[in-house]
């Protein structure tokens, strides 16, 4: 039998595919945690996450809030004295929770991921107030008020279309991605 | 006129129609023909990333591969994250063969092929490099004289880097708006993110994020913020009720798309560059051309 790959393992593999440098060069010089602009709503900082993959605390790492909070600006992977693609390994976080169905409790993230996925393979394209149903049932009551007012205020004012667009080739779009991943019967 | 495949990305059909209509006309007015590819579908933004990688490329390649079917060589995206994601999987196709193996098997179920060989540029660039700001220039029928502009540009029409260009603090923006006659201003927070999705998915800290975009351009006295995405304006535009409430502030300032801004120099008609289809009413005109 051969021995388990540690979570550290786990995270270089789902990041295959990224062109920056592996985790492991990681200087823990903090210049990612003070670029980004979302660092003071994370549990933990990108440094301290990355220290964390690295000695495999993988409950901790995945419970936390961090990897959902980035909004993908790639400003510490510009500025990353070791070259790590960071925004990346933040993707690769997400996939790694989405794949294995663990994550904090509450975050919307997960949902509109996945809620943009099924859009997406079923009309080819993506229109917010469709998306808004996959999400709107975590919002608190006052964010929920909020948003209602801002989305419906935009419907009205014919800012968004009320009819989702369709791309034609819908069916062989479908196909194209089934080859990729199986998804099962689409809704 | 130099023809471009125009990929417009799915919000230019929705919440940023005045960026299409002004995109259009602008392009037009200065000998840029953009050609839209047939039936496109969506990129994927950010969030499809973090579902699958491999079909994240593979839905970006399909435009990719309409756009190489017409024969042009030039591909186009008005948006950021549209233009960002078509940039690298172009990119990662041409360099890989593999990766461009596995995802041509998959586009054989719409009789696509994709190589990866288009050059790919948001809209900025394609009016900077081959139009110029001399030609932009002698465009202008009403210089924007005495507007303070804060230019945005936002994340991803900057990063990641794409080649040696600077991401820290680039000016190409600033040119381009001086050229229509406008007053540039110092805007430190230019590159900062406007918190993308996290608008929907972590409210409270991409409220914070467009709260410190709006107070340092209001701070500088700006009397319009110019955006090159969707994303970016719809965030920086239509949230300003909610930063307000959230943070006790009277925030009201126009946000603009560079193309709209560009039209109006230009002497097109305000409506058909989507002025005053906005989602948040205009606390005073933008210019008074």
């Amino acid at each position: 039998m051969t021995a388990e790959l540690s979570f550290n393992q786990e995270i270089a593999n789902m990041m295959y595919a990224t062109h920056g440098n592996p985790i492991s060069h990681c200087l823990q010089c903090g210049t990612c945690s003070g670029t980004c602009p979302a660092v003071e709503f994370m549990d933990y900082t990108p440094r301290a996450i990355i220290g964390m993959i690295r000695e495999n605390f993988k409950d901790e790492v995945l419970a936390s809030n961090t990897y959902w909070s980035c909004a993908s600006c790639y400003h510490c992977t510009v500025r990353c004295p070791a070259g790590i693609d960071i925004a990346d390994m933040m993707y690769a976080l997400k996939r790694y929770s989405m794949w294995k169905s663990r994550f904090k409790e509450g975050l919307i993230g997960p949902d509109f991921s996945e809620g943009f996925v099924k859009m997406i393979v079923n009309s080819g394209k993506s229109f917010e107030p469709i998306l808004a149903t996959t999400y709107l049932p975590k919002f608190s009551a006052g964010d929920l008020v909020q948003e209602a007012l801002t989305a419906t205020g935009l419907v009205l004012k014919g800012k968004i279309p009320l009819l989702p667009k369709r791309i034609k080739r819908l069916k062989k779009f479908q196909r194209m991605v089934k080859r990729i991943i199986p998804l099962g019967e689409l809704s | 006129m130099k023809q471009y495949a125009y990929y417009p990305g799915c919000s230019l059909e929705s919440l940023a129609k005045p960026y299409q209509l002004s995109a259009k006309e602008v392009s037009l007015a200065l000998g840029l023909d953009l050609r839209e590819i047939e039936d496109w579908n969506c990129c994927g933004a950010t969030a499809y990333f973090p579902v699958d990688e491999l079909l994240a490329y593979t839905l970006v390649a399909r435009n990719l591969a309409i756009a190489e079917k017409t024969g042009l060589t030039d591909f186009v995206a008005p948006c950021s994250a549209c233009f960002k994601n078509a940039y690298y999987t172009n990119n990662y196709l041409k360099k890989d063969p593999d990766l461009a193996d596995h995802i041509n098997f998959a586009l054989e179920e719409d009789s696509l092929h994709v190589e990866g060989t288009l050059k790919v540029r948001h809209l900025i660039e394609v009016v900077l490099e081959d139009v110029g700001l001399e030609a932009v220039k002698n465009k202008v029928a009403h210089p924007l004289a005495g507007l303070k502009v804060a230019p945005y540009y936002g994340c991803q029409l900057l990063r990641p880097r794409k080649d040696h260009e600077d991401v820290e603090n680039p000016q190409y923006f600033e040119e381009l708006l001086s050229a229509i006659g406008a007053e540039p201003l110092e805007y430190a927070s230019k590159t900062r993110c406007c918190g993308a999705s996290l608008i929907i998915t972590n409210r409270k800290a991409a409220l914070e994020m467009v709260h410190l975009l709006l107070k340092e351009a209001i701070e500088r006295g700006a009397d319009v913020i110019v955006t090159t995405c969707p994303m970016c304006n719809v965030n920086v535009e239509v949230y300003q009720s909610q930063v307000n409430r959230e943070f006790g502030t009277n925030y009201s300032i126009p946000v603009m798309y560079f193309t709209q801004l560009m039209g109006m120099a230009m002497g097109i008609a305000p409506r058909r560059l989507g002025i005053a289809r906005e989602p948040v009413p205009k606390a005073q005109a933008p210019v008074s051309a």
